[in-house]
């Protein structure tokens, strides 16, 4: 087995909110190209540590991080690199789909003029990222009508194309999947499936078949600490610590 | 037994208040209508008064009320947005924003008389701008300032986070987040804030006493340096300082009609923003 290459990672992470510690000394790595599920019971951190990465604690004035975190070898908070240089190259898809009152075209196309994407270039990218995530057809016609028309599933997959439009490397994803049916679910998580080739994937979830569906590894977290990481299949099915296996067979979380 | 009668009694109690407030509500209208609808005409609100005041319009009054919100507009909405704007999206939450905010809202509670001394002291006096349009205008705008900045911030805190974070995700700085996502999602609530504020200012009679409103001025205000004529004074010199308080009761009752017309205008387009926006979600 070949040595992957480590895309993003963290290492003795730490981060407080106020007096409040939430990440005690996490140490981590994604490697590329594969999609790592982060689990673990409501607070443990592991939506705070995702957020770390495209620098989504910057805003929240209480809240103070130490640790390195590195993208390549580019340290993400390290010298003149500002947080929207960072963001360009991580996105993220929020929990709840998070349309701007736009039309759907419109909304994918922010996300090019605010990076000074060159006007004519738009329309084939934002066609493009429709495509690639899996909407175009069902939305084609409709691209001037408000995005807040579309079922949940189909916003949350607009947000997907929304985030691939801009090309970053990595995806965060938090919980993507929680406020959606199931039939919607699977057809992001397809989506999902599809996208790792091009990209990074890193994705919160607290669906324990979602990661052993998807996910190529995964991390369980516990009060603020990574407690295991491996190959989802092993991590399920012989996790080396018996707090995993309990969390993972549902006997706490 | 009390089991059974505490449900009637509460919402006994509830209806009571309600029909009462109703109640008081409808015999204002009545009388104000029933007593300023036979003034109401064409020339009422198209001409100046004659005859010391005892005949003619109040034309002049209508347009110095219509030009002084106008002013206070101008001078409170910029100010007080941009200042909310701060307040909920940039100002980080320590001792001093929490004492700004108190003064803000301790400033919403002040009586407007203080505003009129206020501007008399520091914008007719202090600054040499005399009695007059500009004057006033300035002193109500101060008076609208923390109503303005209290309704638009709270507009801004009704917008979730997760619109913010969905423009910050794809690159966008704080300031364009804030003028391309957070701004036009609060547009109705600020707008509607601002409105009603300024058809609360449109009636104030006190903060214009000292600083610009006039008895009588013979042509309708057009310039800021001079005195003006104001609907809510107007009703005030006609119903208690007029020489013959009996003959211009009924121009009183029309001035108030016309009053509270504007103000309900002022309002009814507040509602339909509210409406146009719910429409749209």
């Amino acid at each position: 087995m070949n040595k992957e290459h480590i895309k993003l990672s963290a290492t003795a992470a730490k981060l407080w909110f106020g007096t409040k510690q939430v990440l005690k000394n996490v140490t981590v790595a994604f490697p590329e190209n594969k999609i790592t599920a982060l689990i673990g019971p409501s607070g443990c951190g592991k939506s705070t540590l995702l957020r770390c990465f495209n620098r989504m604690h910057d805003l929240s004035p209480d809240a103070r991080i130490e640790g390195k975190f590195l993208l390549e070898e580019q340290n993400l908070y390290k010298g003149n690199l500002t947080a929207t240089a960072v963001r360009r190259r991580i996105g993220m898809v929020f929990q709840q789909a998070n349309p701007f009152p736009k039309s759907i075209y419109e909304k994918i196309n922010y996300g090019l003029k605010i990076n000074d994407i060159p006007k004519h270039e738009r329309p084939a990218i934002i066609e493009n990222a429709l495509k690639e995530s899996y909407i175009w057809d069902e939305v084609k016609d409709d691209l001037q009508k408000p995005a807040t028309k579309l079922s949940g599933g189909q916003q949350q997959r607009l947000c997907i194309a929304r985030t691939v439009a801009l090309r970053p490397e990595v995806i965060l994803m938090d919980e993507p999947c929680s406020a959606l049916d199931p039939i919607s679910t699977s057809k992001v998580e397809e989506l999902i499936l599809k996208l790792k080739k091009d990209y990074t994937i890193v994705i919160v979830t607290h669906n324990m078949q979602q990661a052993q569906r998807i996910a190529d590894k995964t991390v369980f977290m516990y009060l603020g600490e990574i407690i295991e990481a491996g190959d989802t299949h092993q991590l399920f099915n012989k996790p080396q610590q018996e707090m995993t296996g309990n969390y993972v067979k549902g006997h706490f979380g | 037994m009390i089991r059974k009668l505490t449900p009637v009694i509460e919402w006994g109690t509830l209806l009571l208040s309600t029909g009462l407030a109703c109640f008081f509500l409808a015999i204002i209208l009545w009388d104000l209508i029933s007593k300023g609808a036979p003034s109401l005409s064409w020339e009422f609100i198209s001409s100046s008064p004659t005859d010391g005041m005892t005949k003619g319009g109040i034309l002049p009054a209508i347009i110095g009320t219509v030009l002084l919100t106008f002013i206070t507009a101008l001078v409170a909405a910029p100010f007080g947005i941009c200042c909310a704007i701060y307040l909920n999206e940039y100002a980080v939450d320590n001792w001093l924003t929490r004492i700004i905010r108190a003064s803000i809202r301790n400033l919403a509670g002040l009586p407007s008389i203080i505003y009129g001394l206020f501007g008399l002291a520091l914008f007719v006096q202090g600054l040499q701008m005399g009695t007059s349009l500009l004057a006033a205008g300035l002193t109500l705008g101060l008076l609208s300032l923390p109503y303005i900045i209290i309704t638009t911030e709270e507009a801004l805190r009704r917008i979730p986070n997760r619109m913010r974070e969905a423009a910050l995700a794809v690159g966008a700085t704080q300031l364009e987040s804030i003028r391309d996502v957070v701004l036009p999602s609060a547009l109705p609530g600020i707008l509607t804030g601002l409105v009603l504020t300024l058809s609360r200012a449109a009636g104030e009679t006190a903060p214009i006493l000292f600083t610009g409103v006039a008895f009588y001025i013979n042509k309708p205000a057009a310039y800021l340096n001079q005195e003006f004529m104001a609907l809510p004074y107007h009703l005030y010199m006609l119903s208690t300082q007029h020489q013959a308080i009996e003959q211009v009761r009924p121009l009183a009752y029309g001035t108030a009609l016309v009053l509270i017309i504007v103000v309900f205008f002022l309002n009814l387009s507040a509602f339909y923003i509210r409406y146009q926006h719910s429409k749209h979600e």
